[in-house]
């Protein structure tokens, strides 16, 4: 006897289970499938509407209502505006409540509550962050519909990410580098400042890309906070209206002419670039101090 | 004696005043560390000054808007047109048809986002070689870092045309422009990834042994995986179908672009809706003078919008956690 008629013989449900599985293998691969097929379907599509629309001048231009004219100038400028001030803003406070949720603080209920804190705020949807900078920043403090108002709603937005990220570097620091620092008589502040910041710098930096790269994208509360989707200046202080290029993006995509699709397309284009060299900025910071760490 | 005997020894005159800068210097680092320490802290404790003016500047905008309409007649009310008057000159403020909206969209979402994420899921935690794991889950995060804006501008110019063109009465004739279908469905993609690697984080996290002992008794690897991981790794599970929920429940572009802004108490994929979110755009974007009704009634929306996602929230991170102090 051959050996599968043994097997089938001592369990005759065998073959039907193992084709049963080779089945579900099948689905598996084909939801893997389905997700890589609707990313690049959305990828082909944009490319393929917005190409004819991309030339320099669409980088140089200000919005227009005549589809061969219109530009996203003001809106990267916007961009540019928002990012700076969110980043100068995110990144000190951000590694700051880091540092004092890694080497600082004690293990109490309000240590506790900070730490549950942030992780919900990771999941309020940014619409609502919109809510809360027009009710605190434009209204309460009289700040209006300007770049700061936008810059510091951002930031509120994208700072727990910042903090989950600047966390983990931190935790990542051998914790022999501190017992080292101490035992030269290094003070605490001066073990976080020279030892545990310099070694968690990069894994703070790619925090703080990929943070960043969510602000660039946000559209909804920005909306909020700007309303102005039609601008043909550029910001020169803080305290200046903006759009950004979500914004504008979103302006074309709703416009009714079928041109303004094409001109939307082109400025996702612009938009993905702008995140893809983020993101290969962060892969590659990570993927030195990798190298770095191992040998 | 210009030197100072200590334990029997002369200490000169320079090392003695080094000494004392020494403890000078000790004392200036404490009062250093301390100022440090409060603003570390200061930092940390900004993240809870962040929830309460969320909480704070939610209810005491929507205050004046429960004011005048009663809580009971907003949250059960099945009307909802606070700019436009009807025929008798009334405006209704029943939050039904936005709430219904807003889940519609995200249960399609869920039935492509579950199903599939799972599978991708089960697939990469025990069905995958390390290489094609490692190389396959990052092409889906991008998936993930996609802005939303671009899902909605995805779903009006190529989903919607694509189901209009298949041909069945009902997609030829019958969809319209924006409806809750299509954008449902970009949804679903949207989140796949939030799904499968949540879920694919407790999966991995089930202990060998486990799996060990399945195989031994015979199992194939489909059991095993469906008999003894997902269900050892189902609270874990569960908490990424709530997160991903919860997630589309708060999306915003996606349901603006896509979805319609026709408030109406439907289940029926195939209507123009509006969902909260998409309220609070739309009413940000006109030109409502501050402090009046219909521009209160945006807070009262986001307040509604805010106890959903967290409440959701709240639950999916205990059984994350509740999870990882199983093993």
């Amino acid at each position: 006897m051959a050996k599968a008629e043994v097997t089938a013989l001592l369990n005759p449900r065998l073959a039907m289970r193992k084709r049963i599985g080779s089945v579900a293998y099948v689905i598996f691969i084909l939801a893997i499938l389905l997700g890589l097929a609707g990313l690049a379907a959305l990828l082909l599509r944009v490319l393929w509407q917005g190409a004819p629309w991309l030339s320099l001048h669409f980088l140089t231009d200000y919005p227009s209502r005549f589809p061969e004219q219109a530009g996203m100038k003001s809106a990267i400028f916007g961009t540019i505006w928002i990012m700076a001030l969110t980043g100068l803003f995110t990144v000190p406070v951000g590694v700051g409540a880091a540092v004092y949720l890694e080497e600082y603080a004690p293990k109490n209920w309000f240590t506790r509550i900070i730490e549950v804190n942030i992780s919900n705020l990771a999941g309020v949807p940014s619409i609502v962050y919109g809510l809360l900078g027009l009710a605190v920043f434009v209204q309460l403090l009289s700040m209006g519909r300007t770049v700061l108002a936008g810059a510091m709603t951002m930031s509120l937005l994208v700072m727990p990410i910042v903090i989950i990220a600047s966390r983990e570097a931190i935790r990542a620091v051998p914790s022999t580098y501190r017992e080292a620092s101490y035992g030269l008589g290094a003070t605490k502040f001066q073990t976080v400042k020279d030892i545990v910041l310099p070694h968690a710098t990069p894994g703070i930096m790619t925090g703080t890309i990929l943070a960043m790269s969510r602000a660039i994208g946000e559209a909804a509360p920005m909306i909020a906070i700007s309303a102005l989707v039609f601008l043909t200046f550029i910001p020169t202080d803080p305290l200046d209206e903006f759009s950004v290029m979500p914004i504008q993006i979103y302006n074309w995509v709703s416009q009714p002419r079928p041109e303004f699709r094409g001109i939307a397309a082109a400025g996702i284009i612009v938009l993905l670039c702008v995140l893809l060299s983020m993101n290969a900025v962060a892969i590659y910071i990570r993927n030195r101090t990798q190298k770095r760490s191992e040998e | 004696m210009d030197t100072t005997a200590r334990d029997g020894f002369a200490v000169p005159i320079g090392q003695r005043q080094t000494t004392m800068q020494l403890s000078r210097n000790r004392k200036r680092g404490a009062l250093q560390g301390r100022i440090v320490h409060w603003l570390f802290f200061a930092c940390a404790v900004m993240s809870v000054i962040t929830t309460f003016g969320i909480v704070v500047s939610l209810l005491s905008q929507s205050l004046g808007f429960f004011g005048e309409i009663p809580f009971w007649e907003f949250l059960f009310g099945t009307n909802w047109s606070p700019i436009l008057k009807d025929a008798e000159g009334n405006r209704h403020y029943g939050v039904l048809p936005l709430v219904s909206g807003t889940l519609l969209v995200a249960s399609i979402a869920a039935a492509v986002a579950v199903p599939a994420g799972l599978a991708i899921a089960i697939y990469l935690s025990e069905y995958a070689p390390d290489k094609v794991r490692r190389s396959i889950k990052p092409v889906l995060e991008v998936l993930a870092g996609i802005p939303t804006v671009v899902y909605g501008y995805f779903a009006l110019t190529f989903v919607t045309p694509l189901l209009q063109s298949i041909p069945v009465r009902v997609f030829r004739e019958d969809l319209l422009v924006f409806n809750a279908l299509s954008a449902g469905l970009v949804m679903g993609l949207m989140i796949i990834p939030m799904v499968s690697s949540l879920s694919e984080d407790a999966m991995v996290a089930v202990p060998r042994s486990l799996r060990a002992a399945a195989y031994a008794l015979g199992g194939t690897r489909l059991e095993v995986s469906l008999r003894i991981v997902v269900p050892a790794a189902f609270s874990g599970i569960i908490a990424s179908f709530i997160l991903a929920f919860s997630r589309a429940i708060g999306e915003t572009m996606l349901v603006t672009l896509a979805a319609g802004a026709t408030p109406r108490l439907t289940f029926n994929p195939i209507e123009s809706i509006q969902a909260m979110t998409a309220f609070i755009v739309q009413l940000a974007l006109g030109e409502t003078p501050h402090g009046s009704l219909e521009y209160n009634t945006i807070f009262a929306v986001g307040l509604l919008l805010f106890a959903l996602t967290l409440g959701m929230n709240v639950i999916g991170h205990f059984l994350v956690r509740r999870f990882r102090e199983e093993y």
